[in-house]
């Protein structure tokens, strides 16, 4: 065993305690990942007595951002083992609130069209979002890809929050995609 | 005609299109992993049944969750009862919610308003 690692582990650990990370996933997300993560999450949630409202918000955030990396991540392979695979999946938990994290490698040139929408979707009012979410549905429902963000329009509206992201370079045709979304808790 | 039942899993609703019966009902969590191949039954189903309905056609969506994927075919299965309706058919949706999940009962109202078809909102308590 590589030395060091067992301590590595017990860092890993304590990180994880300190930043109150309840799931942690890196690597392909399929639709048997999602159904697990959920089931899990749920499971967590109902124990905590979490309020339903919180539980049915929190689930679909999860359920859409595990689908925009089955769906959207693009392939990155790496000396560097933080970036190689499908994305990294995380739900954590404060005495406030639930955050779902999601990190995925993209391609530079799709970068601009998705740091457009995220920023459209971020500016509309409520009434405009609706809007926009009738209109990509119908869209959607003539092309298998079409209906571009839905699951982005359905979490800022489902949240009341705008989409916080951000994008690192990794290497000059890749960049990593980060996602994070904040579902306050009832106390 | 033939009834058309589904019984429900951990992601996919149940779903039960009984013409002799006049049970038409969807009901439970829909985010199957492939939406299309999943309802595709249902739809031919109801294309099917568009050609000779009940006097007065009663569908029940009794869903508690269903992700974007799924909110498109349920505009699908509306937009068929839509054109029913054209054709001088007699079609009503009863949308039942959660009463205290408030989106769900909003996506029934928002549904109500994107298609011209009778809506009736139904509200139940956690059983």
């Amino acid at each position: 065993m590589e030395s060091g690692f067992l301590e590595f582990v017990y860092d890993f650990y304590k990180s994880m305690k300190a930043h109150e990370i309840k799931l942690v996933y890196e690597g392909r997300v399929t639709h048997q990942i999602t159904k697990a993560f959920i089931a899990l999450t749920e499971a967590q949630m109902s124990e905590n007595e979490e309020a339903a409202s919180v539980q049915r918000k929190v689930f679909h955030v999860m359920v859409e951002c595990l689908q925009n990396i089955s769906r959207h991540a693009d392939e990155y392979e790496s000396g560097e083992s933080l970036y190689a695979g499908k994305g990294i999946f995380m739900v954590s938990q404060t005495d406030e609130t639930w955050c779902v994290t999601t990190g995925n490698a993209i391609f530079n040139e799709k970068v601009k069209d998705l740091r457009e929408m995220i920023e459209q979707i971020n500016e509309l009012n409520e009434e405009d979002l609706k809007d926009l979410y009738v209109k990509q549905m119908r869209v959607g429902r003539l092309s298998a890809k079409g209906g571009a963000g839905l699951g982005f329009i359905d979490i800022r509206r489902k949240t009341k929050r705008k989409l916080e992201y951000h994008f690192l370079p990794i290497t000059d045709s890749v960049s990593f995609f980060l996602l994070t979304t904040f579902i306050p808790r009832i106390l | 005609m033939e009834t058309l039942k589904i019984k429900s899993t951990e992601d996919s609703p149940r779903i039960l299109l009984d013409k002799e019966s006049n049970i038409l009902e969807i009901s439970g969590r829909s985010l199957p992993e492939d939406v299309n191949t999943f309802y595709e039954p249902a739809l031919s189903w109801i294309e099917e049944y568009a050609k000779n309905p009940l006097d007065i056609t009663v569908f029940n969506f009794k869903l508690t969750y269903f992700n974007t994927a799924s909110s498109k075919v349920i505009l699908d299965i509306l937009t068929q009862f839509e054109e029913m309706i054209e054709e001088g058919h007699n079609v009503l949706v009863r949308w039942h919610y959660l009463e205290e999940d408030e989106d769900m009962m909003d996506a029934g109202e928002e549904y109500s308003e994107m298609v011209d078809v009778p809506f009736e909102m139904v509200s139940y308590l956690n059983p």
